[in-house]
């Protein structure tokens, strides 16, 4: 499949694909439609022709009040269903299987790791050691794996023009696996409902080469902000990421909120708060009566918590 | 003192205050629409000393007839309706000219969309769907009431509780926020302290209690109360159905009462069932919910489904085709419904094959929903088709609803569901079964059966004009929700930045207003028969040439249905009589009939119900333990009291029930062609067919 020419400068759904999972999926959307179409059309075709046929006013087809079966029809209406929903139950497997979201789309994919907050995600770049705050910024043509979860209540992170959505649930991680195919510009977002910002809970993707990425990198680990249990707590209070520069004192600064990974283990740290903590209401994320100062983060535990893989 | 009176529900709590101290346009809304409640109320109560209507309005609350239950739950359904109309219309028109923020505020719409959905599926369509089956059924097997009348008030009173809950949500406190479907962590203690998701989980879960109640009643009755030689595969398809959502509302609706339990535990008690924190787990919460909630799809569709045969047959004249197909069909249906939960969060991170497994389980579905349909045509083919109102909602209902199925199928697909779930494609999905499906098959019903029920037909025009402005409203609502779904709009947005979307949001926000004139003309509709119920007026009580037992009574039909218990031989057992000219043959013998006397059971358990959903919600729990002592000795005082009956003479049936038959004998009636005009008094005269 070629890419269609781009009709938007960002690309918002997978109607305009940047990627191999929105364009198989685009796909497999027209397939389904004309598969099912089999069935359908006929519906659409037979109703206005039957009514007309045996309408009551003027009618051109026999009267048979007591016709109530005929085995040739009987099988066609059972069999044509059939035959159809085993070539799309095919289909769905085979589908379902390839565009897994759990399954790498190259070998040593970019790790990113994911935290869902109300109303902004925190896109955590181990490697890198570094943060972006509503920022994806990935190379072009290099398989991506995120790692996701949240500090509130659930998410769901879909990247319509390159993938799907996820789930991203408290104490649990998910993954989503990813490749985009070309550069250029797409909206993320969370599509679960998480309350008064929801709405508002976006995010830029750049799918950039090689060079701008690492550019992209170098300037972030060069910021003058590091995201540690303090400043996490503070990302941690309702609003988006520009109501969040407030209270990090960067009101003025334009772009997204970059900062170096001041904790390498603050991820691990996230999922360990709800195993070992009991939870009040002044340290949970998303309650009205959180407080940041009040919702430390527990260590990391010694060994990796347990995946959501089943 | 206070707050041990009135736990945490103070001054400003009511919604009417808050007007006052911080007037705008939401504070306006919510406040008209409180409004609504205490003006409303008063209204009635005038009208009531008016028209000196107390004693009929407490002989129809204390009734256990299966028709007048019936009845009230459609009212009910009705005046539900009106608020799920306006509030939809408010979404809707917020989202045409909601780029970069509509004039609703985002708290105001978060609970306009969870009460929209919970009121439409709880307390509009149930109640709708429960009131058809409550009317029709006995009617249709031969019997004189349901097994159990006096549960079956109960079960109104528990749905009734439900509805004060929502209802009275609007002007104590708030609802909550979480969507119908409630999700915690986001419902949650921690998250969500107020009154919003009590409100919430009381009102769903007493109602679903009543639910679980009208399952067990409608079992017992299709099982055990039909009349002689009425055996299974004789039953009419509105019964088949009927008796399939029964065993779905048995066994579907505990989870939801599990889980509303559940959460309520975690909220009062803190308990750690669904919690972020302690071992607990949101994914429960959703599993249960989806339990309950994807047999709950088609409790409200399969007895639409029932209406359609009826009317198929019916208004073509001729017999179902297929039946044993439609039988197994709907069977098929039942037993699939319990096996595809897991499709409403595909996005969950579960193994692959999981989801494949379940994405197939509801492609499966689709094979008997399109026998049904097939079925449904077949009928029609070698019929002579009158175009009624009925006819109209099942033209409608077939094009639509094949659009409604090809979008399912799309979201059946585990790969297309990571793409389309939480989308305005999936919201216009459920309106495109649920609109065509579901509130076609009702009001299609609803003017099938209501000269049956109240002797007079409904205006044709306006029905008709009805039925119109309900298809073309749903098409531009709805369809083009499609569109903005696949351009990636979500669900329960308050407002969007993409200026793509706007020419969509603004064709819906008018369809959406075309929907509200729909709703208009249906309260029209019923107005304007009522004021010309003397020209309309059926009393033989077969004005659509009926083939099925109700018909076999006059109009309205008297308290105890039939004078004497129908003998069935056949499948279409009225249109075999009317063939033979048996069907208004005097008969010899007439007996004494018992019915079961006026209650006050429900309307008790309706009041101890509300107060206990009331003073849980805000903390007083004085008045929640009174009341829930009070359900109980209820309960126990009922099944001590001896059990009350009034008896109806020999003599006094015999009177009736004889000048109907020689008034029926004496007369000529209508042919078809006089179907949906004066002269139609509601007895069939052999139809004049002409064969090309």
């Amino acid at each position: 499949m070629t890419d269609p020419p781009l009709t938007l400068a960002i690309a918002e759904s997978f109607l305009q694909p940047m990627g191999p999972v929105a364009a198989e999926q685009l796909r497999h959307l027209k397939l389904v439609t004309l598969l099912t179409m089999i069935a359908v059309v006929p519906v659409l075709v037979a109703t206005p022709w039957i009514l007309w046929r045996y309408r009551r006013s003027k009618p051109t087809g026999k009267y048979r009040p007591n016709w109530e079966s005929n085995r040739v029809l009987e099988s066609l209406m059972w069999g044509v269903p059939i035959l159809v929903v085993t070539l799309m139950g095919v289909s769905l497997w085979n589908m379902t299987f390839r565009l897994d979201p759990y399954k790498e789309l190259g070998k040593d994919p970019l790790q990113i790791h994911v935290i869902g907050l109300d109303w902004k995600w925190i896109f955590i770049y181990p490697d890198e050691g570094v943060a972006l705050v509503d920022e994806l910024v990935v190379p072009e043509g290099r398989a991506v794996e995120l790692t996701l979860t949240t500090d509130t209540v659930m998410q769901s992170l879909r990247i319509s023009a390159i993938v799907g959505q996820i789930y991203a649930m408290p104490a649990m991680t998910t993954k989503l696996n990813f490749l985009a195919a070309r550069q250029g510009e797409a909206t993320g977002m969370n599509t679960q409902f998480t309350g008064n910002g929801f709405w508002k809970q976006k995010f830029q993707v750049f799918s950039v080469s090689q060079e701008e990425y690492e550019a992209r990198m170098k300037k972030a680990q060069a910021s003058d902000l590091a995201l540690t249990a303090d400043t996490y707590a503070l990302l941690a209070v309702q609003g988006t990421a520009e109501e969040a520069k407030k209270s990090l004192h960067i009101k003025d600064r334009k772009g997204p909120i970059e900062m170096v990974l001041g904790d390498s283990k603050i991820f691990q740290r996230v999922l360990a708060r709800y195993m070992v903590e009991d939870m009040t209401p002044e340290s949970q994320p998303g309650s009205p009566s959180y407080d940041p100062a009040k919702s430390p983060l527990p260590a990391a535990p010694e060994k990796p918590m347990m995946d959501m893989k089943m | 003192m206070f707050e041990a009176l009135f736990g945490r529900l103070t001054w400003d709590s009511i919604i009417l205050v808050q007007e006052f101290e911080d007037p705008n346009l939401n504070t306006f809304i919510t406040a008209g629409a409180a409004a609504m409640l205490p003006v409303g109320g008063a209204l009635v109560v005038a009208l009531l000393f008016w028209m000196k209507w107390w004693k009929p309005l407490f002989e129809w609350l204390t009734s256990v007839d299966h028709k007048k239950i019936g009845t009230m739950y459609i009212i009910f359904a009705v005046i539900m309706l009106f608020r799920g109309v306006v509030e939809g219309i408010l979404m809707r028109v917020n989202q045409a000219v909601g780029l970069n923020g509509g004039f609703l505020s985002s708290d105001h719409f978060n609970q306009l969309f969870t009460t929209h959905g919970t009121n439409m599926i709880f307390f509009v369509a149930m109640p709708f769907l429960i009131g058809l089956i409550n009317i029709v059924v006995p009617l249709q097997i031969g019997a004189r009431d349901v097994a159990f009348p006096k549960l079956n008030q109960i079960s109104l009173g528990l749905t009734a509780v439900g509805g004060f809950l929502i209802m009275i949500s609007l002007l104590v406190g708030e609802f909550s926020t979480g969507g119908w479907t409630g999700y915690p962590s986001f419902t949650g203690r921690l998250i969500n302290p107020g009154v919003g998701p009590d409100y919430y989980i009381l009102s769903i879960g007493i109602a679903g209690l009543g639910s679980t109640l009208t399952g067990v009643n409608f079992a017992v009755t299709i099982y055990k109360m039909r009349t002689a030689g009425m055996s299974f595969m004789r039953m009419p398809l509105f019964t088949w159905t009927a008796l399939c959502t029964s065993i779905l509302l048995i066994f579907a609706m505990p989870p939801l009462t599990a889980c509303c339990l559940m959460l309520g535990l975690d909220r009062y008690l803190g308990f750690h069932f669904f919690t972020n924190d302690m071992g607990g787990n949101l994914m429960n919460y959703i599993n249960l919910f989806w339990m309950f909630g994807h047999p709950e799809v088609y409790i409200l569709i399969l007895p639409a489904f029932g209406v359609m045969s009826e009317i198929a047959a019916t208004f073509s004249g001729k017999r179902l085709y297929g039946y044993v197909g439609l039988v197994a069909a709907t069977m098929c249906i039942a037993v699939l419904s319990f096996m595809v939960w897991l499709h409403h969060f595909f996005t969950m991170g579960q193994s692959t094959t999981v989801n494949a497994a379940f994405g197939i389980a509801t492609l499966l579905i689709a094979i008997p929903t399109g026998v049904k349909i097939y079925d449904w045509l077949a009928t029609l083919w070698g019929g002579r088709v009158r175009f009624t109102t009925p006819m109209l909602y099942l033209c409608g209902f077939f094009v639509l609803f094949a659009i409604g199925g090809l979008s399912g199928v799309i979201l059946a697909n585990p790969t297309l569901d990571y793409q389309l779930h939480n989308s305005l494609f999936l919201v216009a999905h459920f309106h495109n079964v649920i609109i065509p499906g579901t509130l076609f098959g009702v009001l299609a019903g609803i003017y099938y059966w209501f000269p049956k029920i109240y002797g007079f037909r409904l205006l044709d025009g306006y029905s008709r004009i009805t039925a119109f402005l309900w298809a073309f409203g749903f098409i531009l609502a709805f369809l083009p929700l499609y569109q903005v779904g696949m351009m990636g709009m979500t669900r329960r947005t308050v407002a969007y930045e993409n200026p793509a979307l706007v020419p969509w949001m603004v064709v819906s926000g008018i369809g959406a207003l075309f929907l509200g004139l729909a709703f208009t003309f249906v309260l029209l509709t019923l107005w304007r028969s009522v004021v010309n119920r003397k020209k309309l007026m059926v009393p033989f009580g077969d004005p659509w040439d009926g083939r099925t037992l109700e018909w076999w009574t006059p109009a309205p039909t008297p308290e105890w249905n039939f004078a004497v218990l129908p003998k069935v031989d056949g499948r279409d057992a009225f249109t075999e009589a009317k063939a033979k000219g048996t069907a208004y043959q005097p008969i010899e013998k007439y007996e004494d009939i018992e019915m079961p006397a006026n209650t006050y059971y429900g309307l008790i358990i309706a009041a101890l119900g509300s107060g206990l959903g009331f003073g849980l919600v805000w903390y007083m729990w004085w008045l929640a333990i009174i009341c829930f002592l009070g359900c109980i000795v209820t309960v126990i005082t009922y099944a001590f009291l001896p059990e009350r009956k009034k008896i109806i003479s020999a003599a006094e049936v015999r009177e009736i029930d004889e000048a109907w038959r020689r008034a029926a004998r004496e007369s000529r009636g209508v042919t078809r062609d006089d179907e949906c005009n004066e002269a139609n008094q509601g007895l069939a005269r052999p139809d004049i067919i002409t064969n090309p």
